[in-house]
């Protein structure tokens, strides 16, 4: 099936209803395995067993920025290709998005406390996390605040190609500036630095965040697809009456 | 003796994965039922999109009447 096949939204419909059962299976086995994994991994030889926090902060930053990522995707497909479905896959992203960035945020704060002592200190990296917090919060502000759904999308496209500038921002701000945070460990030149041990169940639970990231990006989208129809039947309604 | 020094930073960050999970999978479940009642009341008087308008016709006829 080509990819443009799924600019129907029916289409797309039928592809959710079809999916969403084998992807939340997938990932509730993928999750349980990762959890499991996760917990019977070793102490770090400096962190002890702060080091779990660890399983669940990194998937849930990368999440965070590619929430952003397939947002900014969604964005050029409404402003340059106008695919159809490209602004609902924009808007279905941004709270999903959000939500794994504040956990990030969490996470981050409490793996600090107990590692460097404080639960927040304005570095560059934690900064720029928080700035991407605001960003899908604006986004979100947004598209409630405009009422017609085509206008919206165009503002907010704009926002999010605008805002895709924190991304490098965050993946090199510990390059660039001098952070309390920890520099890049995984991916750098001259591979990771975290022992294998503790490596691949941490994979394990990128991937299990990752899916649980589409499962929940699908189920969103077939949402917002029912809510314009409803909107649609509204005005249809709103017309005939008048 | 670190994990029970900081167990309680361990368990309060995967409550909160747990709390933000669990409000992402229920606002997405209960979005989609609302979503699905309001689209079922709305055919049920007789609103229908335009694909589905030729089985639903004389309905839509009758409400324009009625209005």
């Amino acid at each position: 099936m080509a990819l443009l096949d799924f600019a129907n939204p029916s289409r797309f419909l039928s592809f959710a209803n079809r999916a969403l059962p084998l992807l939340g299976g997938v990932t509730v086995v993928v999750f349980a395995f990762g959890i499991n994994q996760a917990l019977i991994a070793p102490d770090d030889y400096q962190q002890g067993a702060t080091v779990k926090i660890m399983f669940l902060h990194v998937p849930s930053a990368w999440l965070g920025m590619l929430g952003w990522g397939v947002m900014t995707i969604a964005a050029l497909g409404t402003l340059v290709w106008r695919h159809p479905l490209a602004d609902v896959a924009a808007k279905a992203a941004a709270p999903i998005g959000a939500a794994f960035t504040l956990l990030c945020l969490i996470t981050g704060s409490l793996w600090g406390r107990p590692m460097w002592g404080t639960y927040w200190v304005w570095d560059a990296r934690l900064t720029s996390e928080l700035v991407l917090f605001l960003l899908y919060l604006g986004v979100i502000a947004l598209w409630r605040t405009v009422e017609d759904p085509s206008r919206a999308a165009r503002a907010a496209a704009i926002l999010t190609l605008v805002g895709a500038i924190d991304l490098p921002i965050i993946k090199f701000s510990v390059d660039w500036w001098n952070t309390l945070h920890q520099p890049e460990s995984i991916f750098r030149v001259g591979g990771p630095t975290i022992d294998p041990s503790i490596l691949i169940p941490l994979f394990i639970m990128a991937l299990a965040f990752t899916l649980l990231f589409v499962t929940l990006h699908v189920a969103a989208m077939r949402n917002e697809i029912l809510r314009r129809r409803v909107r649609t039947l509204r005005l249809m309604q709103a017309s005939a009456v008048s | 003796m670190m994990a029970t020094n900081h167990i309680g930073f361990i368990v309060a960050s995967y409550a909160s994965a747990v709390a933000i999970v669990g409000a992402l999978i229920a606002w997405v479940t209960i979005d989609f039922r609302v979503q699905r009642r309001r689209l079922a009341d709305l055919e049920m008087r007789g609103i229908a999109r335009r694909s589905a308008a030729a089985r639903s016709e004389p309905v839509m006829e009758q409400a324009k009447e009625k209005a």
